[in-house]
């Protein structure tokens, strides 16, 4: 076990690369990014975020091993992981599990198959040591140091996360999933994830978040890069479901190569506030990108996600749809950024953007910015806000459904389009999340 | 047996029903007729406690119980059954989730899934509706035909005791509304106890579906009841309501 005392100076960044053994670029590479976070200031848009950068844990190992086997796994962290569902679905459904614990990698597990078609999946900084060429031609390529505060500080402090490398021509038939927790209060967990799908390629990743509840506040600051290839496809599917004292403030990126498919699926159900907006850029011809979240704000819970799509080469095609629900004085906004450049002739954009306010404690806004530059193309926007429908609600019990249980039939309507992108095992969990419940520790 | 004593609803301050009064015994089957605005689908929303309409006065008493104090589910789990004159849609909801909902809400547990599939199967085939439809969204770009064939599939899953239906007869083809009639017939017969209360504007349901009794409303009153025969007097003055409300003021026989 390794615990940095609170707060960060140069000192603990050189302690952290020390730590972990790392190359010496690497290093600089980290304290350049700590001169730009202590530079640059707290973000313009969005929700007040007041996080004491002092009070912060920024590296804690709590096991020295990385195991893949559960068994040897400390059996009360087992529970944990039973009990959220994990084990269960690697063993029906998932074809390798990366689960990390505070600032490392706690268990890692993939399927023989996987290893034999040459798929690369470790965690971030087994990537550095073992494939370092690899490595360096893409990390921090696509986020840059000072793309954002919340950018600086996990290229400064980063640790844990997920590699992968798809080879060309490869196909997985399962996805791949990593869970992230944070078991500590005050904790910081700054995981980096970088993610190659090469040529004709396919995979689908899935990400899944939780912490328990304390009084005071976590903070998750991930960073995340995907390169899809000439004619491959990436999806990635993340449920966060961190517990309402954790700032989730998140940076994802990918690039699309020619005839590339994107496909960001995204669901924010947990957090005090989260600040997401999945972003793809379309370099490539005829590369296609789509962005489908839900957000779910609860009492006390801000959720400020969107999507950002921005058409470089031609013919390129984006699709966001945002579906926004809020309860109990909760805050969820949409906020999304369309840029179709000069160049990025016949291309289509679409924006819809549907919230549902439950009471009128409930607040939604939209902050769209569309651009497009071009004449040859094709940009559509379209939001929409409403409340529970009275008629619908009586029809509904006229059937002998309580309001409780018409509204939450209502809900998983609204959110149906985002379901439906969901693989069963997590849309029927989904089901549970929404329920109009004090939202209890979560599964995946 | 339903018991509709002295009521008075309001909506937006105005008298909808006027002390009303109206008895249906087990395993009657009663038609109201009357224009548009009388207060006829007004009614079927009381009884199932649709919040925009304000009780004043009276009661509503289901099985000897007053039933003004029950939510609409409550009242649904008791077996009341409102088919609606013009459904709403629900995106993102299939039938065949909906009615499993509303059957677990009913019993108050989790059914069966293979008995409800078999049952929900019969009842599509009874209604010769597409099999496809029960896994649609709720109503939604359903034709008129289909709203109320959808209607009556609830009433068979959901199997209420007392029925109401709302116009199920209005933007309906000859040949659904055969259909409709014939199934609502066919559960009559299985339940012999069912009542069933049937808000109409016209008589071609009648034909097929035959009430015990026939009321004439307006100005939120009955102001006429008589037995089949006087729906077939309301036909015959091509649905000249007025003329059977001067006849009935007059105390004369609605006849030509």
């Amino acid at each position: 076990m390794k615990t940095l005392t609170k707060g960060l100076d140069r000192k603990k960044v050189e302690e952290i690369s020390k730590l972990k053994n790392e190359p010496s670029w690497m290093l600089k590479y980290r304290l350049d990014s700590y001169d730009v976070f202590k530079q640059l200031k707290m973000p313009k848009w969005g929700p007040k975020i007041d996080i004491d950068f002092d009070n912060i844990t920024y590296y804690k190992k709590v096991f020295d091993s990385v195991e893949n086997s559960w068994n040897n796994v400390d059996q009360t962290v087992k529970k944990t992981f039973d009990e959220i569902g994990l084990i269960k679905a690697e063993d029906e459904y998932l074809a390798g599990v990366h689960v990390q614990y505070e600032s490392e990698a706690l268990y890692h597990n993939m399927l023989e198959e996987i290893k034999q078609k040459n798929v690369i999946f470790l965690d971030t900084d087994a990537a550095l040591k073992k494939y370092p060429d690899l490595f360096k031609k893409y990390f921090g390529t696509l986020v840059k140091k000072d793309d954002n505060k919340f950018a600086a500080l996990n290229s400064c402090v980063w640790s844990g996360g997920t590699f992968i490398y798809v080879p060309p021509h490869t196909k997985l038939e399962r996805p791949l999933q990593s869970y992230f927790r944070i078991n500590s209060k005050d904790m910081g967990q700054f995981e980096r994830t970088l993610i190659i799908v090469d040529e004709d390629s396919d995979l689908h990743y899935i990400e899944g978040c939780t912490a328990p509840n304390y009084s005071s506040s976590s903070l998750h600051a991930g960073v995340v890069e995907i390169f899809v290839g000439k004619n491959a496809k990436c999806r990635y599917t993340t449920i966060q479901n961190w517990s309402n004292n954790v700032y989730n403030l998140v940076t994802k990126r990918a690039l699309t190569e020619e005839n590339a498919v994107m496909e960001w699926v995204d669901g924010n159900i947990g957090s005090k506030v989260t600040m997401k907006y999945p972003a793809c850029i379309l370099k490539g011809d005829y590369s296609k990108a789509s962005c489908t979240t839900i957000a779910l704000a609860d009492k006390n819970q801000i959720q400020d996600t969107g999507a950002k799509m921005i058409h470089i080469g031609k013919n390129t095609k984006s699709n966001i749809l945002s579906k926004s629900i809020a309860r109990n004085g909760g805050n969820a906004s949409y906020r999304g950024l369309v840029k179709i450049t000069k160049n990025a002739i016949n291309s289509q954009a679409n924006v819809k953007c549907d919230t549902i306010l439950l009471d009128e404690k409930s607040k939604s806004d939209t902050y769209p910015t569309n651009i497009c530059e071009n004449k040859k193309s094709f940009l559509e926007h379209e939001a929409t806000v409403c409340k529970i429908d009275p008629n619908q609600l009586f029809y509904l019990m006229t059937r002998g459904l309580d309001e409780n249980k018409a509204t939450e039939l209502l809900i998983m309507g609204f959110i149906d389009a985002f379901k439906e992108e969901l693989p069963l095992e997590y849309a029927v969990e989904l089901n549970q999340l929404l329920k109009n419940e004090p939202i209890k520790e979560c599964k995946r | 047996m339903l018991e509709i004593k002295d009521l008075t609803v309001k909506v937006e301050n105005k008298i909808i029903l006027d002390k009303f009064n109206l008895t249906i015994e087990d395993g009657k089957t009663h038609v109201i007729m009357g224009p548009n605005g009388v207060g006829k689908s007004t009614l079927t929303k009381v009884i199932m406690c649709d919040l925009n309409y304000k009780i004043i006065s009276g009661d509503i008493i289901y099985n000897n119980e007053s039933i003004l104090n029950l939510t609409t589910d409550q009242r649904a789990k008791k077996g009341i059954f409102l088919a609606m004159q013009n459904p709403p849609y629900i995106d993102g909801v299939t039938n065949a989730d909906f009615l499993r909902t509303a059957l677990s809400s009913k019993y108050e547990k989790n059914i069966n899934l293979y008995s409800f599939i078999k049952k929900l199967d019969d009842a599509v085939d009874d209604l010769k509706m597409p099999e496809e439809m029960v896994h649609r969204s709720v109503n939604k770009g359903f034709s008129g035909g289909e709203k109320k064939k959808n209607e009556i599939l609830q009433m068979k899953i959901l199997e209420p005791t007392f029925i109401m239906l709302d116009e199920i007869d209005s933007g309906v083809d000859v040949d659904a509304l055969k259909i409709v009639a014939d199934n609502i017939n066919k559960y009559k017969e299985n339940n012999k106890d069912v009542s069933c209360l049937i808000i109409t504007h016209y008589t071609h349901l009648l034909n097929y579906v035959k009430p015990d009794y026939v009321h004439v409303l307006k100005d939120g009153k009955v102001i006429k009841t008589g037995d089949y025969k006087l729906a077939l007097q309301i036909e015959n003055n091509g649905f000249n309501f007025d003329k059977v409300v001067i006849d009935a003021f007059n105390g004369s026989d609605a006849s030509e």
